[in-house]
């Protein structure tokens, strides 16, 4: 092979791998920025935008209700998730095709149009404007993700090792509680911490249903629409660090089983 | 047949049931039923400022004949396609380099940073990029040591296109990954001892083999790019609207939720339909079945 184009392909992707990472390292590196516009020169060092975030009770409100969506989604989710994998390493059946197809396709949807068709559907149901419809919509799109990552925990699972235990007089319930799930815990973990993290950064679904009980990113969209302000570089940052926190511990919790 | 069958039944039971049902009866009320409901709201009418059902083809004929709707089709069409063309030609020298190059260590580094940002939130991303693009932003600042600028980077479609790859590159990147590291190795050494050149080998070995990632790739780069509403909006600068800003628009402040709903379910039409043509040239190519 030649050194040369090796070379130049290396260059190539370390440059893309900037232009990737470059708005998060800015938006980090200009919420510590004392100027009022975040660019250059560098206006020294402060903490004031995380200080007046800190004080700004929308901003706190918007961020508990955010955490209580995510933590609720994320047990909800996981637990159907974990339910749609097992039926799927189980069971055949009929019509299991498009039993699988319903609980994968969601996040294939435009968020945008599942948004809109939520709204109308919950209006008639008299949801819209709690946090409960946020939560009902946020687990349709993130079930399919703790169902994909179970069902590959699954797939190393001999399909023996069930029918070993009900054989040994285990009934299906307790083969379940002290084979199954114990064999799972590594991706359930995984899975409640990746929802948890699609759940607390999803806006447009949110936004459509939520009324005025604002989550965090709906409040950062409401910001936008108004001037550039460090304020949104200080939310923007602790929403990264919580879900990017969260996603880095789902990929350790899913690594450290390929290492083993 | 028929013994089966209630052999079968007998054995779906209170276990069963309570593994198997809530992902249908989630999936079906707040996922199946909202679309069924959008589908059908196309069809209604609002009547004094109230949404009232009905079957009439008004809301298809009023958006379908007005040349905004088409013009905004044309412009979103047209990003979604370059999209998918740019990612999946950026991304291209990136995953072979990491599928063929790098060492294990650095290809697990790299695939650990291509996921965590498809977790994160685009918003914030998106907005970071509108203050470094904007006028009196980091690149322009730069662009002005040199003396240049300043260049008008948001509000346009070079912002929306920015905008969209920050979207699609990481997922791009790591589908062409997956593609290529299914191309046996053995086969591109074949290519080698056999005297192709390497780009040679690239273009008629390694591209072939990998084309139904490849597709796949350029076809989710399409789909994430047609519907998303935050590019446009905050880096395009909305004019023209694409797709996604006319279904906010008359959702939010047009209030006229069926017609939002017209363009809502023109968009997915749409979208299923790319899906297929895009899976038909992957797989269904008659004669070069592999």
């Amino acid at each position: 092979m030649s050194g040369a184009r090796g070379g130049l392909q290396a260059v190539w992707t370390v440059a893309v791998f900037v232009f990737i990472l470059t708005p998060i390292a800015s938006l980090v590196v200009f919420s510590f920025n004392a100027d009022r516009f975040p660019s250059l020169p560098w206006g020294g060092f402060s903490l004031v935008w995380y200080e007046a975030i800190l004080e700004d009770q929308t901003v706190r409100d918007a961020m508990w209700r955010s955490l209580r969506v995510s933590a609720s989604v994320s047990v909800l989710a996981t637990f159907i998730g974990f339910a749609a994998a097992y039926t799927d390493y189980r069971y055949n059946f009929t019509g299991k095709m498009p039993y699988l197809a319903l609980a994968a396709l969601p996040p294939t949807v435009p968020v945008l149009i599942l948004g809109l068709g939520m709204l109308s559907f919950f209006s008639m149901i008299d949801l819209v404007g709690t946090l409960r419809a946020v939560i009902a919509g946020h687990v349709v799109i993130c079930a399919p993700f703790a169902m994909a990552l179970i069902r590959m925990r699954l797939a190393d699972m001999s399909p023996d090792l069930e029918p070993a235990a009900w054989n040994l007089g285990a009934s299906r319930w307790r083969t379940m509680a002290t084979v199954t799930l114990p064999w799972c815990l590594p991706s359930i973990f995984a899975a409640l911490a990746i929802t948890a993290a699609v759940s607390f950064d999803e806006f447009m679904i949110a936004w459509f249903v939520s009324g005025l009980e604002e989550t965090l990113p709906v409040r950062i969209l409401a910001l936008l629409q108004g001037q550039v302000s460090p304020r949104i570089n200080a939310i923007g940052s602790l929403v990264f660090f919580v879900s990017g926190l969260l996603v880095v511990i789902a990929q350790l919790l899913t690594w450290r089983r390929g290492a083993t | 047949m028929t013994d089966r069958t209630s052999q079968r039944r007998r054995r779906i039971d209170g276990f069963a049931l309570f593994w198997g049902a809530p992902s249908f009866l989630w999936q079906g009320v707040f996922f199946l039923a909202p679309l069924i409901v959008l589908v059908a709201m196309s069809f209604w009418v609002v009547r004094n400022f109230r949404l009232t059902p009905d079957f009439v083809f008004g809301n298809w004929e009023r958006m379908l004949t007005r040349d905004y709707f088409w013009a905004g089709y044309g412009y979103t069409f047209q990003l979604a396609l370059l999209v998918a063309l740019l990612a999946s030609l950026i991304a291209f020298p990136v995953a072979h380099y990491l599928a063929f190059r790098a060492r294990p260590g650095i290809r697990r580094l790299a695939i650990f940073l291509l996921i965590t940002p498809f977790f994160t939130s685009y918003l914030v991303r998106i907005y970071s990029w509108k203050i470094i693009l904007s006028t009196e932003g980091v690149l322009n600042v730069m662009f002005g040591w040199l003396g240049l600028g300043p260049f008008g980077m948001i509000d346009n479609a070079f912002g929306a296109v920015v905008g969209y790859l920050t979207l699609c590159l990481p997922l791009v990147i790591i589908i062409q990954v997956f593609a290529l590291s299914a191309v046996g190795r053995a086969l591109i050494g074949a290519a080698h001892n056999l005297g192709a050149p390497p780009l040679r080998t690239t273009l008629t070995v390694t591209i072939p083999a990998a084309r139904i990632g490849l597709i796949l790739a350029a076809t989710f780069a399409f789909i994430l790019s047609f519907g998303d509403y935050v590019s446009p909006t905050y880096l395009g600068g909305g004019t023209p609207p694409t797709m996604s800003i006319l279904v906010v628009d008359q959702t939010k402040s047009g209030n006229h939720w069926p017609r939002a709903s017209v363009v809502a379910v023109t968009m997915v039409l749409t979208l299923v339909t790319v899906l297929f043509a895009a899976l038909f040239a992957a797989y269904g190519r008659p004669g070069k079945k592999t």
